[in-house]
């Protein structure tokens, strides 16, 4: 029903995010074709996995103020399972990844079902634990060669088992590919009765029981969702590398560093994180890379530095200033 | 496995769980305070052996002789970071939950790097102490000196602590914890009340690093570890409970150490684990707190 | 009484040692304006909680048409038919009152779309139309009432519950106010106003319950209330006259 005068802003904004979208898509599309460097090309490949994966974490944590502190879980599942079924039984990695989702899924829901009546902080410490209780489990478990890790046999290039030799590009799309249909879920539910509801809930839950809506299983909702995509993720990051152990898959800094951009770039709302990913990664890879090399510490001090400075200068996430419609307040009037 | 390796398994955690309990009043206290979990606080354990360390190096101090120094350093870390980074993290307009979190992770970070530059990453360890290498022995049970007199000063401190709670300050805390507008009205400067929060958890958790780093190895990262398992304590005894802490503490020395006798020892936090969740599922709020 | 849209049937609630209510028993016709008034503390919150789902008696039924209704919770509440607004006001203060009533509108319709249609019309009837993009933390207090309960009439309700709609607002704000109830029930829904300051509401409802430590002690029709000895009894020492 359109009137003159009355709002179909909602509507406008919604055209425009997916207008943004596909313009950003054909960029990234064409970004690396210029660049011959294979480090930024791969640079570029984490980005672009962080943000998918960050926007998977933000549909738990920012839309529906779950703060998870364990999503490298979830990760550590999808890359687990994909790796494992490709290993053992020869499952290719792109059937592989959506077991591995659909597992790492399955496995946010029955770590919310206890977790989500904790409030606030006992929740964040809450999946911390399942996090390092996950790690430790892994570390000693044998069937999935404990702490040693798995490696990915190479066979041949080839698209279907996402394994390529030598180039980085095919990575490139495949994480771009990720990167946009995370973003794309994230728009679809930011728009639809769940993504109302998470905000609802997460602004006064007493008031939204008044109208009817079931808090519970929203937040299971929220937490299928987003372990889904972290679980594909990691299934992608270990055709990528090529090699998996427990602590790159299931550890806590790889946890803090799903959820950082997201944080730093605005919970709770669409590009929040890409535009944290597109700080956070490259400054951490870089500071490791020319300052930490030789484990002088240096990079974790300066990584440590700006995550203050940004979560203390701008708590409403980089995409106020932007202009950008931020979490907290509605609308930010229509900047130029 | 006899009665007296039990039983010695047993002692042994239990000591374990008295300095567990301490690490974990330090973190209570600031929670119960302001609703702020310090995931810093791991660090300045570390920082603490770390202090220990060097002025036991440089000047031949024993770490026993170095308790009250590095007690007001702590004290004085515990109150700079409040009032450098947390006050400005409460007084944030969005997100303030969120943020506080996000920057005492960012601040664990950083002390972690920090520490890697300036001691690197090698084990260090105090082994010329007063009480280095030292055994006790009760009957057939035989324990490092070392940590018996952990557990004891950290008894000890911790006592202290349910003291101080009980003073006028004490009741200042509790009165800020219950309403931070009105304590205002009464004259109770909230900030200050709140630095002296900071530094007394501060201070608690440097005790037991001192007394840690005569038996325990020192590295950057091993603030994280203890760190991991203080949260775990304090969600199981209840934020903000300092008899909770302690009980729970205890519980969580002796469920670990006799995890680590069935068990494979590098599952021996396993253990711990799966009594927090069963915590989780049946009383979440833990055994004493308040939601 | 025939045709009557929500029977309480002697309620007790406790809190503690305090007995908030005690034995109430009371019928709602269709389609009025119900006045559920008492001094402060005579248990008015209570019951309306108790009515709403947002806590259980201890005692006795609660029947939406007939249905008990009672201890089945504020979601389920809502999804029979009862809708609430709240004293304090409790916006979605991070949304914009059109997405805030939309919240409301989802109750009954999955789709976005239906729901944002739905929620306009709502909001187009309250008197918020040139307000719909606006954050709910940017409204004026009788604005907020208004999406208070813009957004329970976007449950669909058969009933209205009103907590304190009309306390502390300027005549003018009040006379506004009161169409809004009066255009409520015109489209078809009983409405029951929960107010302590009864000269408000006297020019307004069919009928009064007045509610007195815990008990009711009458009801019957605004006029008869005014002039009973009880219940100005009750209100002594209060102002009863503005």
């Amino acid at each position: 029903m359109r009137r003159p005068g009355t709002s179909n802003v909602i509507i406008r904004r919604r055209r425009r995010e997916l207008v943004v979208g596909a313009i950003l898509l054909v960029l990234f599309v064409l970004l690396p074709l210029p660049i011959g460097n294979t480090y930024l090309r791969g640079l570029i490949v984490l980005t672009l996995l962080y943000a998918g994966l960050s926007q998977g974490w933000n549909i738990l944590g920012g839309y529906c103020g779950q703060i998870s502190l364990g999503h490298a879980l979830y990760f550590g599942i999808g890359a687990y399972t994909s790796a494992m079924l490709f290993t053992v039984l020869g499952v290719p990695p792109t059937l592989g990844m959506f077991a591995g989702g659909i597992l790492a899924g399955l496995a946010a829901l029955l770590v919310g079902w206890p977790c989500f009546r904790l409030s606030g902080h006992y929740y964040a410490i809450a999946t911390l634990v399942v996090g390092m209780t996950a790690l430790l489990l892994v570390q000693n478990w044998d069937f999935v060669n404990a702490a040693m890790g798995i490696t990915i046999p190479f066979r041949a290039d080839s698209w279907s088992d996402l394994e390529f030799r030598v180039a980085v590009l095919p990575f490139h799309y495949v994480m771009l590919a990720y990167a946009a249909v995370a973003w794309l879920i994230a728009w679809v539910v930011e728009g639809s009765r769940w993504g109302f509801y998470w905000r609802a809930v997460k602004d006064d839950a007493t008031a939204a029981r008044s109208l009817a809506v079931r808090v519970f299983p929203s937040k299971m909702a929220a937490a299928a969702i987003s372990g889904f995509i972290t679980g594909v993720g990691g299934a992608l990051y270990s055709q990528y590398v090529g090699f998996i152990d427990p602590d790159s898959t299931l550890g806590l800094s790889l946890s803090v560093l799903i959820a950082l951009p997201a944080v730093v770039g605005g919970v709770g709302t669409l590009w929040g994180p890409l535009l944290g990913a597109a700080v956070l990664i490259p400054v951490q890879q870089l500071s490791i890379a020319w300052l930490g090399s030789a484990g002088n510490g240096i990079d974790l001090m300066i990584y440590g530095m700006l995550i203050i400075a940004l979560a203390l200068a701008r708590p409403q996430g980089l995409v106020s200033l932007l202009g950008v419609r931020s979490q907290a307040g509605g609308e930010v009037a229509e900047s130029a | 496995m006899t009665a007296a390796i039990v039983l010695q398994v047993a002692i042994g955690g239990l000591l374990m769980g008295l300095i567990y309990a301490l690490v974990a009043a330090g973190l209570s206290l600031i929670f119960g305070l302001m609703d702020v979990v310090n995931f810093a606080h791991g660090e300045l354990l570390m920082l603490a052996m770390y202090a220990t360390f060097t002025i036991h190096q440089a000047l031949g101090l024993d770490p026993l002789v170095q308790l009250p120094l590095i007690a007001l350093l702590l004290f004085g870390a515990g109150a700079a970071i409040y009032r450098g980074l947390i006050a400005r993290s409460l007084a944030v307009r969005f997100n303030t939950g969120m943020v506080q979190v996000f920057v005492t992770f960012g601040l664990s970070i950083f002390l972690v790097g920090a520490a890697q530059l300036v001691f690197g990453s090698d084990f260090r360890a105090i082994s010329d102490g007063v009480l280095s290498n030292r055994t006790v022995a009760i009957g057939q049970v035989v324990l490092p000196l070392a940590q018996v007199a952990a557990g004891l000063i950290c008894l000890l401190a911790f006592a202290a602590l349910v003291l101080i709670s009980r003073t006028e300050f004490g009741r200042a805390l509790e009165a800020t914890r219950e309403d931070r507008e009105a304590v205002a009205l009464i004259g109770i400067d909230r900030d200050k009340v709140f630095s002296v929060g900071w530094g007394i958890g501060g201070a608690a958790v440097g005790i037991a690093g001192v007394m840690l780093s005569n038996f325990y190895y020192i590295s950057p990262t091993v603030g994280s570890n203890f760190a991991l398992i203080a949260y775990v304590t304090v969600a199981l005894g209840g934020f903000g409970s300092l008899p909770g802490a302690l009980i729970a503490g205890v519980l969580v020395g002796l469920v670990e150490a006799l995890t680590a006798l069935v068990m494979d020892p590098s599952l021996k936090q396993v253990g711990i684990f799966a009594i927090y969740v069963l915590v989780l599922m049946f009383r979440p709020r833990g055994l004493f707190g308040r939601l | 009484m025939p045709d009557a849209i929500l029977q309480v049937r002697s309620v007790s609630k406790s809190f503690g040692s305090v007995a908030a209510n005690v034995e109430i028993t009371f019928d709602v016709a269709r389609g009025e304006i119900l006045g559920l008034i008492g001094p402060n503390g005579a248990g008015k919150s209570s019951l309306f909680n108790s009515i709403a789902g947002a806590d259980t008696p201890d005692k006795g039924d609660i029947l939406l048409e007939g249905r008990r209704i009672s201890g089945l919770g504020p979601v389920a509440c809502t999804r029979l038919g009862i809708g609430r607004t709240f004293q304090v006001v409790r916006s979605f203060d991070s949304m914009t009152v059109l997405e805030n009533v939309m919240v409301g509108a989802f109750a009954r319709v999955t789709r976005a779309r239906h729901a944002m249609a739905r929620a306009l019309e709502v909001i187009e009837f309250c008197g918020l139309a040139g307000r719909a993009d606006v954050p709910a933390h940017a409204l004026t207090p009788p604005e907020k009432r208004r999406l208070e309960v813009a957004r329970a009439l976007a449950t669909q309700p058969r009933i209205l519950l009103l907590d304190e709609m009309l306390t502390g607002l300027t005549p003018t704000e009040a006379q506004a106010g009161m169409q809004l109830v009066r255009d409520v029930r015109a489209r078809g829904v009983t409405i029951v106003m929960v107010e302590h300051v009864m000269e408000v509401l006297l020019p307004l409802i069919d009928r009064a319950v007045v509610l007195h430590l815990g008990r009711k002690l009458r009801e019957g029709s605004p006029q008869d209330m005014v002039r009973d000895p009880e219940v100005i009894r009750a209100y002594l020492g209060e102002r009863y006259v503005a």
